[in-house]
């Protein structure tokens, strides 16, 4: 049977800003049998999106396709006139964009966009083609999906639009679908239920699918092959097993050498967390908000983002704080950083209480404590040169002059990693790897006591981000600096952190050693957040799907403003009557452990043995 | 919602009497004393003091302020300096004049305006895009009363076509009415018009832009589809803006349209009562134009939050 | 990070900051314009071959002449030296005051932007408030009530700048103060001017131009209006709005004197909106060539 989908030594070429065209994609070939499922996978400019978007005969604005076919079901759409084209998409093959929040329309309800695909087709009528939406809705697990149906997507979840735009792409059961990146944007555990919905749903219907990411880990539960591109080519491709199992490409196994193994019981402790003698960071009940002022009145109180939230940093230890969206890990750095003022509670350096604003707070206090954060693209001054931004802080704590903050300077670049005659370029000629490194060596610049990482690996690629962690625990070993590390990547986590403090919904669940809160007994969020992390193994999805509580399907968080726990609507272990009512207590386990839960220990170490995570 | 359009209206209603008290202490500082300027230069000392008493100029400026206040809400307008005619009654005649001429340009603007900009937006650089750009261009670049004299120049002097001058609008007989507006309404339009064409375009090119719009695109929606059905009803809040912001520009534009036409309207009225000191009638016409300000911002705001899913249905 | 940005950040050297667009050829023409104004209004007195008030000519609206080369007004001066003295008024008042309104509106904005809280409620709330005053009237009311001196004009056209100036000034700053630099500059404690002056102001110089150059030309036609409804400058001294109005009896015989203050107003404006129009250029080709 010839294949669904051929592609054939396609060639594309993207304009750069100053007009030039230059080859984004080089001779990729791919083919795609009916009713199989094959990943793309890569880093950022692989090239992978441009080779998707070709299969729907479409280049995005600035692109331009200059050689190869594109076949799909033996025509070749490339030729295609305009109709013919506006025929095949939606209805032959359809599209799953990446960013959901963006690429639905905020003025036309959910269920009428979904079922937008029938009636432009001409398939069906408008009151079936409704019927079918929702149907459709109902198969992605969607909850209450004729009230989804009438809302607008800004009332929707991430996961819910995510899985709408899914039930978009197959109102018309296309032969072929095409995903970009569909579950990079969420939680991981919201992940986990939407690829459950994804694989279900293109099994059922048959279709064929093209996954295009950059987790492996992900791909290796949904796909039959794997692609591997790399600036614009093909590396290797082969059967999921075979390139998971004997990768021929070093690039192959670069890719999936990265992917770290999962935080099981028995991983190394990093580093010995010795008895200090007071803690360097005490952040003491603190809770925040972000309820806007009112003119005559104080804000509303029952918006809190952040309750009562209790965390110590000692001196040359990386406390991680772990949490997904929504649970104020971000905010929490804020706080301490003097960018957010606590609304109740204290935040400590060295015994001496810090007040809620940088603009307050003397200048010592200030360099000692840095931060860092999430976007390369953002972090630096588009405007200002890489040495005037590393310079600042030598200028504005240590008043040195123009020669030595060059000297520094220079010595601070090296110190991470990036070239000496970069200092005169500005953040746009970096890569993202180099920016987040010179946001790296901005912080260092102050030599500071405490660095808050605000998620700094999060939107780098693997491989770099691999690099930059591993440059984080060189510094780590050659200064006297600890790290507030806040991530939501538990690999990561567990490669680099002491101790782990579990945020969510803005109160602490569980704190401890990391290898403590990796092994029950723990927190039961902390064990729905460990299990929802992808092995790179195939059958891994069926395995925890298979012994998770349907409760944890739930992806909303309780509101604050209620008193209670706020993990109680997905948690397999509530208590109704108590967990709705009573805020948790601290309870100190024997392996140094504070699980904040209504549940007895002997209890959870009892039912989450039962649900034994599984091997990685 | 709901909360939000009371909201808006209170500060609409706040605001309305700031412009109050504002425009009446901008009539404060009009130089020259009233009475002198009534009774003119030769009267005696003693007749303007009795005037002046008469006329309650000679009480505390709040305790002015606030009998002008409660008679206004009453419907009290006060007399007219200058003619001892009761402002409303002067008002009253002139009123009807500008709003016909306010409504005829905004009625024939407003549509054609946002026709042509969305045409524009749908074929951008195409030989009718550029064509209608650079009209625009150059009619923004002019001031009204040039665009009023050229117009003049052409239809009434060149062509002879309509008169120069305008005359009283003649409600009773259509081509009456349509010889005394024209021109006068022409001129309001024709600035209107190229400034809101402008804005729609670049309203309507901007959602063109969003990632919603290439989703539409991959569903296999046409091109006209994607205009009418995804694009359009993104670019109404900001079209509506547009349309708001230049129905203001209306407001203004009036006053001096008025003027080259010499048009009996309520902004050649404002001018000639600031030129001649007739202070409750200045009031009165500021407080008009001030009102009439406001409510378009109002009705703007609250279209935008009607056609705007985010606000009318917070999450 | 996908998309073209993806391979042009992985290349380091190929990207400079802030690229400008290219030059087009509308946009060389309202620099030229402009330039050409700045010129008129510097030198236009030193050019002009009379005085402003001087007698030239018996009778109304004479023909041009090699004395008079645009010919006489209405009341026999030279139109020429009118012109060019007059160029001064046009353009100088106009860029005063934007240049007054713009720096009180953009140190109001930006404040409030930065500092966030009750004050920028305050602010907004003033900003409303003054926004919703239609120019006219308050200058109308201000300009009869103080006279029509310089300073009144530049300070009422200043006042009215500044309160549209500021609520675009408080938008950009709005913008980038929430990007994560911003808050880096924070948390090394920068005083409230540092962020506004080092960070924010950079970075939104271009919106800020774009806004410069529409209050300008509003401004330049506002001034005009106001000089036509006989509020401006006054005799004997010239600006183009107030020639315009002079002379409008002369219209009808097409006299020079009439039109051609009118058409340099327009090339003014015209000049500052080309060239406005470049520097906001958002292009087009970002739109895919099925939407065209």
């Amino acid at each position: 049977m010839p294949p669904l989908l051929r592609i054939t030594e396609l060639s594309v070429q993207g304009r750069t800003p100053r007009g030039a065209w230059v080859a984004t994609v080089r001779g990729v070939s791919v083919t795609v049998e009916p009713g199989e499922v094959v990943a793309l996978i890569g880093e950022s400019g692989a090239g992978k999106t441009t080779v998707a978007l070709a299969a729907l005969s479409y280049t995005r604005p600035g692109t331009r396709i200059v050689g190869g076919d594109v076949a799909l079901d033996g025509v070749d759409i490339l030729a295609l006139d305009a109709r013919s084209r506006r025929r095949a998409r939606g209805k032959d093959v359809a599209y799953v964009a990446q960013g959901a929040q963006a690429a639905l329309n905020p003025v036309i309800t959910i269920g009428e966009q979904v079922a937008e695909p029938l009636l432009l087709h001409g398939v069906t009528t408008r009151a079936d083609a409704r019927r079918r939406a929702i149907a459709l809705l109902a198969r992605l697990d969607l909850p209450h999906p004729e009230e989804l149906a009438r809302r607008y997507p800004h009332q929707a979840s991430g996961g819910q639009q995510q899985r709408a735009m899914v039930a978009m792409a197959l109102t018309c059961a296309p032969k072929l679908l095409v995903l970009d990146e569909p579950t990079t944007a969420l939680d991981v555990t919201t992940q986990i239920e939407v690829l459950k919905a994804i694989k279900g749903v293109i099994r059922e219907h048959g279709s064929a699918a093209i996954y295009v990411s950059h987790d492996l880990a992900v791909v290796a539960q949904v796909a039959d092959r794997i692609v591997v591109m790399r600036d614009g080519a093909v590396v290797e491709q082969g059967s999921t097993d075979d390139i998971v199992e004997r990768p021929r490409q070093e690039y192959t196994r670069q890719l999936i050498g990265a992917v770290r193994p999962r935080p099981v019981a028995d991983s190394e402790p990093v580093g010995a967390a010795g008895p200090a003698p007071r803690p360097l960071l005490e952040v003491d009940g603190v809770s925040a908000t972000f309820a806007r002022p009112r003119l005559f009145r104080p804000p509303d109180a029952a918006a809190n983002v952040l309750q009562d939230v209790t965390v110590d940093v000692r001196a040359r230890e990386v406390v991680a704080l772990v949490g997904e969206s929504g649970s104020g890990k971000s905010t929490l750095a804020r706080v301490i950083a003097g960018l957010h003022p606590a609304a109740a509670g204290t935040v400590r350096l060295a015994g001496r209480e810090l007040p809620p604003r940088a603009r307050q707070r003397d200048r010592d206090a200030l360099r000692r404590i840095q931060i860092i954060f999430q976007s390369p693209e953002l972090s630096l001054n588009p405007e200002q040169r890489v040495e005037d931004a590393v310079g600042r802080p030598l200028e504005l704590y240590f008043g040195l002059d123009r020669a030595r903050r060059a000297d520094r300077v220079a010595e601070l670049l090296a110190m991470v990693g990036v070239p000496a005659d970069y200092a005169g370029r500005f953040p746009g000629e970096l890569s993202g790897g180099q920016r987040q490194r010179v946001s790296i060596a901005r912080a260092f610049a102050a030599e500071p006591d405490l660095v808050l990482c605000d998620e700094i690996l999060s939107s780098l690629d693997t491989l770099v981000a691999a690099q930059v962690l591993e440059l984080m625990r060189e510094l780590k070993a050659r200064h006297d600096v600890a790290y507030l590390f806040i991530s939501h990547d538990l690999a990561t986590v567990a490669s680099i952190a002491d101790r782990v403090v579990v945020l969510y919904g803005g109160r602490v669940c569980e704190t401890g050693p990391t290898r403590a809160v990796f092994s029950p007994p723990h927190h039961p969020y902390t064990a729905l957040l460990l299990s929802s992390v992808p092995a790179l193994r195939r059958g891994w999805l069926e395995e925890v799907l298979g012994v998770r509580a349907p409760s944890s399907a739930q992806t909303g968080i309780a509101m604050l403003r209620d008193p209670g726990c706020p993990f109680r609507t997905r948690c397999p272990l509530v208590l109704p009557g108590t967990c709705d009512r009573l805020t948790p207590p601290g309870r100190p386990t024997p392996e140094g452990q504070m699980i904040h839960c209504h549940r007895e220990m002997e209890e959870l170490r009892v039912a989450q043995a039962r649900e034994a995570p599984v091997p990685a | 919602m709901l909360k939000l359009i009371v909201s808006r209206l209170g500060l609409g209603v706040a605001t309305l009497w700031v412009m109050s008290v504002l425009v009446f202490a901008a009539t404060e500082i009009l130089p020259g004393d009233v009475a002198t300027a009534i009774l003119g230069q030769e009267s005696t000392p003693e007749a303007r003091a009795i005037l002046t008493k008469r006329l309650g100029l000679d009480r505390p400026v709040t305790e002015r302020y606030a009998r002008w206040l409660t008679g206004m809400l009453r419907g009290d307008l006060g007399l007219s300096l200058a003619t001892e005619t009761p402002v409303s009654r002067i008002v009253g005649l002139r009123i009807t004049n500008t709003l016909v001429l306010a409504a005829v340009a905004a009625v024939l603007a407003v549509p054609l305006s946002i026709g042509l900009g969305l045409l524009s937006a749908a074929y951008p650089g195409s030989p009718f895009d550029k064509s209608l750009g650079v009209v625009s261009l150059i009619v923004i670049s002019l001031p009204e009363f040039v665009v009023g004299l050229l117009l003049v120049l052409l239809l009434a002097v060149q062509l002879k076509v309509l008169p120069s001058m305008a005359t009283t609008p003649d409600f009773a007989s259509l081509p009456g009415l349509v010889r005394a507006l024209t021109l006068p309404a022409l001129t309001l339009l024709a600035s209107v018009q190229a400034h809101m064409i402008r804005m729609t375009r670049a309203a309507v090119l901007d959602v063109m832009r969003q990632p919603y719009i290439e989703m539409a695109l991959l569903k296999g929606a046409s091109k006209r589809r994607i205009l009418l059905r995804h694009a359009l009803p993104n670019a109404l809040a900001p079209i509506v803006n547009v349309v708001a912001l230049n129905l203001g520009y209306l407001v203004s534009g009036v006053v001096v349209v008025e003027v080259v036409f010499t048009y009996p309207g309520l902004g050649r009225l404002l001018v000639d009562s600031v030129a001649t000191r007739d202070i409750p009638v200045v009031q009165v016409t500021g407080m008009i134009f001030c009102t009439a300000y406001i409510l378009l911002t109002l009705a703007a705001d609250v279209v935008a939050v009607f056609t705007n899913p985010r606000l009318r249905y917070a999450k | 990070m996908t998309g073209p940005s993806a391979w042009t950040a992985s290349a380091p050297g190929t990207r400079t900051r802030r690229a400008r667009p290219p030059l087009s050829g509308l946009g060389r023409i309202g620099l030229g314009l402009l330039a050409l104004n700045v010129l008129l209004a510097a030198a236009g007195p030193y050019l002009a071959p009379h005085a402003v008030g001087e007698i030239v000519a018996r009778g109304a609206f004479a023909p041009a002449s090699p004395a008079s080369l645009l010919g006489g007004d209405y009341l026999g001066r030279d139109v020429l030296s009118r012109l060019l003295h007059g160029a001064r008024y046009s353009l100088g008042v106009a860029a005063a005051a934007t240049t007054l309104g713009f720096l009180a509106g953009l140190t109001g904005g930006f404040t409030a932007a930065e500092i966030r809280g009750r004050f920028d409620l305050a602010v907004t709330w003033l900003l409303d408030i003054l926004l919703s005053f239609p120019p006219i009237l308050l200058a109308l009311l201000v300009i009869a009530g103080l006279g029509p001196t310089l300073p009144v004009l530049v300070g009422t056209i200043a006042f009215i700048q500044s309160a549209r100036v500021a609520r675009v000034a408080r938008a950009v700053a709005m913008g980038i103060a929430a990007l994560e630099f911003v808050e880096v500059a924070r948390a090394r404690g920068e005083s409230l001017f540092s962020v506004l002056a080092r960070e924010i102001l950079p970075n939104a110089v271009r919106p800020l131009a774009v806004e410069y150059g529409l209050r300008l030309s509003y401004a330049v036609l506002f001034m005009s209006s106001l000089s036509f409804l006989g509020l401006g400058i006054q005799p004997p001294e010239a600006d183009w709005g107030g020639m315009v109005r002079q002379n409008v009896s002369g219209l009808y015989y097409g006299a020079p004197a009439a039109i051609f203050p009118a058409v340099l107003i327009g090339l003014l404006v015209l000049g500052v909106n080309l060239t406005v129009d470049w520097l906001a250029a958002g292009s087009d080709r970002h739109l895919s060539e099925e939407l065209r």
